[in-house]
């Protein structure tokens, strides 16, 4: 058993359900009790999807559970298929389904209906959404494409001389994080270089389209955690090769040009950003200067993660304090690039360690899901949200991609927007004693009450308190307390801590002014 | 509005109730574990404890939606591969993760352990495990359980459930002595008025259930007066019945007419005289009225379909039908139960059509035929019924807001009239 109190992923049925809701005729028959229900409205309500998705429930009940649950699910395949008349079928069960073994994939397959059916292995006891995800499209995209896998041995046909390469844009779906927008993003970069869009799966994709998915020259894998396994597949058995390269941020959107023209196997100069890329002027201007050095915390899907450590370190001039990942399959990702900041990674999917981690390193901002932006909210320091899990927010009604030249511009507005102004940050550090400007008051990028419901820091963050270290008290001289409170309160924590640490090692006890300087010059960054 | 338009309405009489249809098919509505969100808030030093699935976990969160105001008293014990192959070890895991909660939360001072559909499915004994832990924390936490699983409640059934376990836990009454209890939970300040016109009635001691601290249980016993302030607690008023109490029959406290008559079932019973209830409920009765008005002139004539979800239809449909002047396309709910709904059907026109269960796409059917005003139904379908051109109002605020009592009854038909209001002023 895992104590859980906010979770990062669904069970993998959702992750079906994502598919599913993704695509154009394909329907979903889930053998699941009343309740389970409860995941249309992810859809309706989080994405504001204007139909409910394509899934229909067995609701089966506990009065049905001595007698005959597999009719149940037969009748409720059948009313789905006359009703909806999918061209795909996929048959799936949630928890407690998987408990009373009706097999209903097995039962859909003998029932002889006109069109595939796809029966998927989901389970709930061991995996979570993005594994579901991730197993469904690798599954509908083998189960229809299985019988025209060529011959081993025989050579991928030659693209007709002239003719622009096309690609595949793989992994976009309901309910990620600005798919809709990342989409025409891609595909501008792509056009740039002379590239076109055969199939965009599964967002928006039929199952005619994915049958025409073999006619491209590469795939590109917009979203490794949804797309990665479809990817190797199709690598193994069309030949064609993957763009890997995600292009979030500046270097990986140049990356990811060089990536496409080399696999495309065009000559084309990508050395010049187009005029519409702002990103890298605004981070070079002066006024963001203030940027430097600002301490990030990081924590989302792995490849959300590591592309904002990349923005934020080269690309803004911050500091990854702490960087981590919910997404346990792809860590591996995420543990190389911590390692490239000498840093220990995070791999969790406990946001109870994921608050105490961000209490504990004090960051100036954090970039995280909609978990991390309730942690920043409670401690009081500025969040962008760049990673699903996402809430109704994440899905605005503007263009605002992450991918791409206009991606990089939009993430420098949402990343440094929430930061301090540099001039009120220089303010606010000279006048502490200010009656009205004071750190108690609220930094008015923060909106009115935003630090007023800040949780006494007792539970979630190490005692603010002095600190009892190998039996001798250490105590603070009234005039050090008074000068600690000079220091702005979202490094105060750690100037303490800090403090105490250099004291204790010295065998300091009681911690004066001085003693305050001297931890300073020693720690200073 | 004129002396009680309720009166209008020609309610049915005696053996012309409605009929009811029934429908079986796919559901669309929460499971019990839906009303933790509210409970939870309610009972402020319980924590809830769900032994199930990431489905159920993941629900809670979906259900609760932005409400992460702090850690929550709430969390999932998520059952594991290797829970599911020995139930021993499931219940040294269980053991394990309750004193995970009880050391991250010291000021706990009663845990429910809440059983979902897998934890059934594997025939969990959580009332056993109950028993074990209660012995293990006895003086400090009291451990109860209850099943919230979606084979067995749907939605605000879940409240009924825990409220029955609590049931067990109340101190006897006294015998010769009586008082009036109050079941469902309602918001503070709504319980906060209702003890006032009890206090002003001469009619108490008034206790509420769920009590605002799973400490301050209130007694039961022969001498207790039922009042049901919500219609979904048929098992807690049958256990209560069973410790002796009586029910005493009334509609439910919604609008003017049903407050009306739910005091008046404990004035009867505490034998005061209507003519002292009509003068402390005429001031109240008096703003409601104001209020009702109008609501009224933007509802009335106005056709609504209750899909079935929150179990508060019945008693809501009479409420928008008598007080508000709506006709009623179709009421819905997931199950009828006779005994608590007597009083409220009586209301109703004997040509209602009124469905018991759900078939969604088929009630879907009706619904785009008839094209109500406004369909009442759950968050997973409004949206689509929006999109469609068809107003809605989600069911899930109803038990979210105080609707109940004099005071309220203007809210309960603004939350009706918005929707309307809402479609009328766009022009997007």
């Amino acid at each position: 058993m895992q104590l859980t109190l906010w979770s990062y992923e669904g069970p993998p049925h959702i992750g079906a359900m994502r598919i599913a809701a993704s695509m154009d005729g394909v329907h979903l028959v889930l053998h699941a009790p009343q309740g389970d229900t409860y995941a249309d409205l992810l859809f309706t309500m989080i994405e504001r999807r204007a139909q409910r998705p394509p899934v229909s429930y067995t609701s089966f009940q506990a009065r049905e559970l001595g007698g005959d649950t597999a009719e149940l699910v037969k009748a409720t395949i059948q009313a789905t298929y006359e009703r909806f008349k999918p061209r795909v079928l996929m048959i799936g069960e949630s928890c407690t389904a998987e408990l009373i073994q009706d097999q209903p994939g097995a039962l859909a397959q003998g029932m002889g209906l006109p069109v595939p059916v796809l029966s998927l292995e989901l389970p709930a006891y061991a995996r979570k959404e993005n594994w579901g995800a991730n197993e469904t499209f690798y599954q509908l995209i083998r189960g229809l494409l299985k019988g025209k896998v060529p011959a081993p041995g025989s050579e991928r046909e030659l693209r007709a001389s002239g003719a622009r390469p096309k690609a595949n844009l793989l992994g976009p779906s309901a309910l990620g994080f600005r798919c809709r927008d990342d989409i025409i993003e891609v595909t501008r970069l792509l056009d740039s270089v002379g590239v076109d869009v055969n199939v965009v799966a599964p967002l928006g994709a039929s199952p005619e389209d994915l049958l025409r998915i073999p006619e491209a020259d590469f795939n590109i894998r917009m979203y490794p955690e949804l797309a990665d396994q479809a990817c190797h597949w199709l690598e193994r058995m069309f030949g064609q090769p993957t763009v890997k390269t995600v292009p979030i941020g500046i270097g990986a959107t140049r990356e990811f040009l060089r990536e496409v023209v080399r696999v495309a196997g065009l000559d084309v100069d990508t050395t010049k950003d187009p005029i519409w890329s702002r990103m890298p002027w605004y981070s070079r201007s002066v006024d963001s200067t203030y940027l430097t050095g600002k301490r990030v915390f990081i924590f989302a899907d792995a490849t959300h993660a590591v592309a904002a450590a990349r923005i934020a370190t080269e690309e803004l001039g911050f500091t990854v304090v702490g960087l981590g990942t919910y997404a346990r399959e792809f860590a591996r990702e995420v543990r190389e690039a911590a390692k490239g900041y000498g840093l220990e990674p995070l791999i969790t999917d406990d946001y109870l360690e994921v608050e105490a981690r961000v209490a504990e390193l004090h960051p100036e901002l954090v970039l995280g899901t909609q978990m991390e932006r309730h942690i920043a909210k409670r401690l009081g320091i500025p969040c962008a949200v760049i990673s699903a899990p996402a809430h109704i927010q994440d899905f605005p009604s503007r263009y605002a991609p992450q991918m791409g030249f206009e991606g990089a511009n939009v993430i420098f507005d949402t990343w440094v927007h929430p930061l301090m102004m540099g001039l009120e940050e220089h303010l606010i550090t000279m006048f502490r004693e200010d009656f009205e400007f004071h750190d108690a008051a609220t930094p008015s990028h923060l909106g009115p009450g935003a630090r007023n419901d800040q949780p006494q820091e007792t539970r979630s963050g190490p005692a603010e308190s002095s600190v009892a270290t190998d039996e001798t008290v250490m105590a603070w001289a009234p005039e050090a307390e008074q000068e600690l409170k000079k220091i702005p309160f979202f490094v105060r924590g750690k100037a303490r801590r800090n403090t105490e640490r250099f004291a204790g090692e010295r065998g300091i006890q009681t911690i004066t002014v001085e003693t305050l300087y001297d931890a300073k010059a020693h720690f200073g960054r | 509005m004129t002396a009680l338009d309720a009166q209008e309405r020609v309610p049915s009489t005696g053996c012309a109730m409605p009929e009811v249809n029934r429908e079986r098919g796919q559901r669309q509505v929460f499971c019990g574990l839906a009303g933790i969100v509210w409970l939870h808030r309610k009972i402020q030093d319980a924590f809830f404890l769900v032994v199930g699935s990431r489905t159920c976990a993941h629900l809670l969160q979906s259900a609760a939606g932005v409400m992460i105001f702090a850690e929550p008293r709430f969390a999932t014990a998520i059952l594991q591969e290797r829970d599911l192959a020995g139930l021993a070890d499931c219940n040294l895991e269980l053991d394990r993760v309750v004193a995970e909660v009880l050391e991250r939360r010291p000021d706990i001072k009663t845990l429910f352990l809440v059983g979902s559909c897998p934890s059934e499915v594997i025939k969990l004994d959580l009332d056993k495990a109950a028993e074990r832990l209660s012995d293990v924390y006895r003086g400090r936490v009291r451990v109860l359980d209850y099943s919230a699983s979606g084979l067995e409640t749907t939605f605000t059934q879940g409240e009924d459930a825990c409220l029955m376990s609590l049931v067990a836990e109340m101190p006897p009454l006294a015998s010769g002595e009586r008082s009036l209890l109050v079941v469902g939970t309602l918001p503070d300040v709504v319980e906060d008025q209702f003890k006032r016109l009890f206090d002003e009635l001469g009619i108490g001691p008034v206790h509420f259930l769920p009590p605002r601290h799973a400490t301050e249980f209130p007694p039961v016993g022969s001498g207790t007066h039922l009042l049901l302030a919500q219609p979904f607690l048929g098992e807690t008023m049958r256990a209560l019945q069973a410790h002796g109490a009586t029910r005493l029959d009334a509609p439910f406290p919604f609008g003017v007419e049903g407050t009306l008559a739910w005091l008046r079932a404990a004035t009867e019973a505490w034998g005061v005289s209507p003519e002292h209830l009509e003068a402390v409920t005429a001031p109240a009765v008096a703003r409601a009225r104001l209020g009702l008005a109008r609501q009224r002139e933007l509802l009335a004539g106005k056709r609504i379909s209750f899909l079935p979800d929150s179990q508060l239809e019945i008693p809501i449909a009479r409420f928008l039908w008598r007080e508000c002047g709506m006709e009623l396309v179709e009421v819905a709910t997931p199950f009828l139960d006779r005994q608590l709904m007597e009083a409220e059907l009586a209301l109703l026109p004997s040509d209602l059509r009124l469905t018991e269960g759900q078939d969604v796409d088929r009630q879907l059917d009706r619904i785009r035929e008839a094209r109500p005003d406004l369909t009442v139904c759950g968050l997973g379908l409004a949206n689509p019924l929006e999109a469609e051109g068809l107003r809605t109002k989600w069911s899930i605020e109803l038990v979210f807001t105080p609707v109940h009592g004099f005071d309220q009854a203007a809210d309960l038909a603004e939350l009706f009239a918005r929707p309307l209001a809402r479609g009328a002023l766009l022009k997007v």
